[in-house]
């Protein structure tokens, strides 16, 4: 089947909602799911849950280490597992 | 009987991000939270054979570190104590007439009520997280909260674009419907 120009699924319009929680979907990606907006209640459902969430991460300030520093703490943890473990 | 059991070797896989979101909220400085939270660790690891198993592991580990915070602040309000320098708002000549307009309360300023919300909020994400798997999660955490961009991640998780939209599309409905779940 030949893909609408204008008219896209709800699978991509989920896709495209997911992208713009980022800031990640272009204008024309942004106009097309305007449109399945206007007549999806999947899609609009959708997205008033995927903005909601995202609102609440923005809201809460939620913060979460970063590998390199994961990684410190887990080796420095290691070894003082691997001591423990020895004396026992 | 013991609900719960103690395991150390994975604490840090499964608890280190719950812990240092639950300390930066607390202590706002990255390198204090990640220190109290080996902190927090090494105290574990000393006293697991009071684990008793009656809460879950991740209870058990932040009442340690709560611990380990509020010693955190007894230690530099004792420092500050000592090299205490007095401000007089009042002597500076060039803020005369100022004082009035610079002490009113910010109505845009958090109030301890709106932290607390987000510091509850904050751990209810945190939880719904937790329910997700671990692959998902990370590359949540990795987008969402770090703010990693697509290609970055793409190459340290070896995986490719759409692969990483499949993953969080999937992350954001488990974690949409959890939350509306439990907090909304």
């Amino acid at each position: 089947m030949k893909k609408s120009f204008l008219f896209i699924n709800c699978d991509e319009a989920k896709h495209i909602c997911d992208k713009v929680q980022y800031g990640e979907a272009s204008s024309w990606e942004r106009f097309k799911l305007n449109i399945r907006l206007a007549y999806c209640h999947i899609t609009k459902s959708y997205s008033t849950k995927n903005s909601k969430l995202t609102e609440s991460i923005e809201k809460a300030e939620v913060k979460c280490l970063k590998a390199e520093e994961r990684n410190k703490i887990e080796n420095q943890f290691k070894a003082e597992l691997a001591k423990q473990q020895q004396n026992q | 009987m013991p609900n719960h059991q103690i395991d150390p070797n994975n604490w840090v896989k499964l608890y280190s991000d719950y812990l240092f979101n639950y300390t930066i909220t607390r202590v706002n400085d990255r390198e204090i939270a990640q220190d109290l939270i080996s902190e927090t660790f090494l105290a574990g690891l000393k006293s697991m054979a009071n684990f008793k198993g009656e809460a879950s592991e991740r209870t058990w580990l932040i009442s340690i570190l709560k611990r380990k915070i509020i010693d955190h602040y007894r230690k530099i309000n004792s420092n500050k104590g000592k090299a205490e320098v007095r401000m007089g708002y009042l002597n500076s000549e060039d803020a005369e007439g100022d004082w009035l307009e610079e002490r009113v309360a910010d109505p845009f300023d958090k109030t301890a009520e709106d932290t607390l919300e987000n510091s509850e909020l904050g751990d209810a994400i945190y939880d719904c997280i937790d329910k997700l798997p671990e692959k998902q999660a990370d590359v949540f955490k990795m987008k969402t909260i770090l703010g990693y961009d697509t290609e970055t991640i793409c190459n340290e998780l070896e995986i490719t674009a759409s692969n990483l939209w499949v993953i969080i599309h999937r992350a954001r409905t488990a974690l949409a419907d959890c939350m509306e779940e439990n907090w909304f």
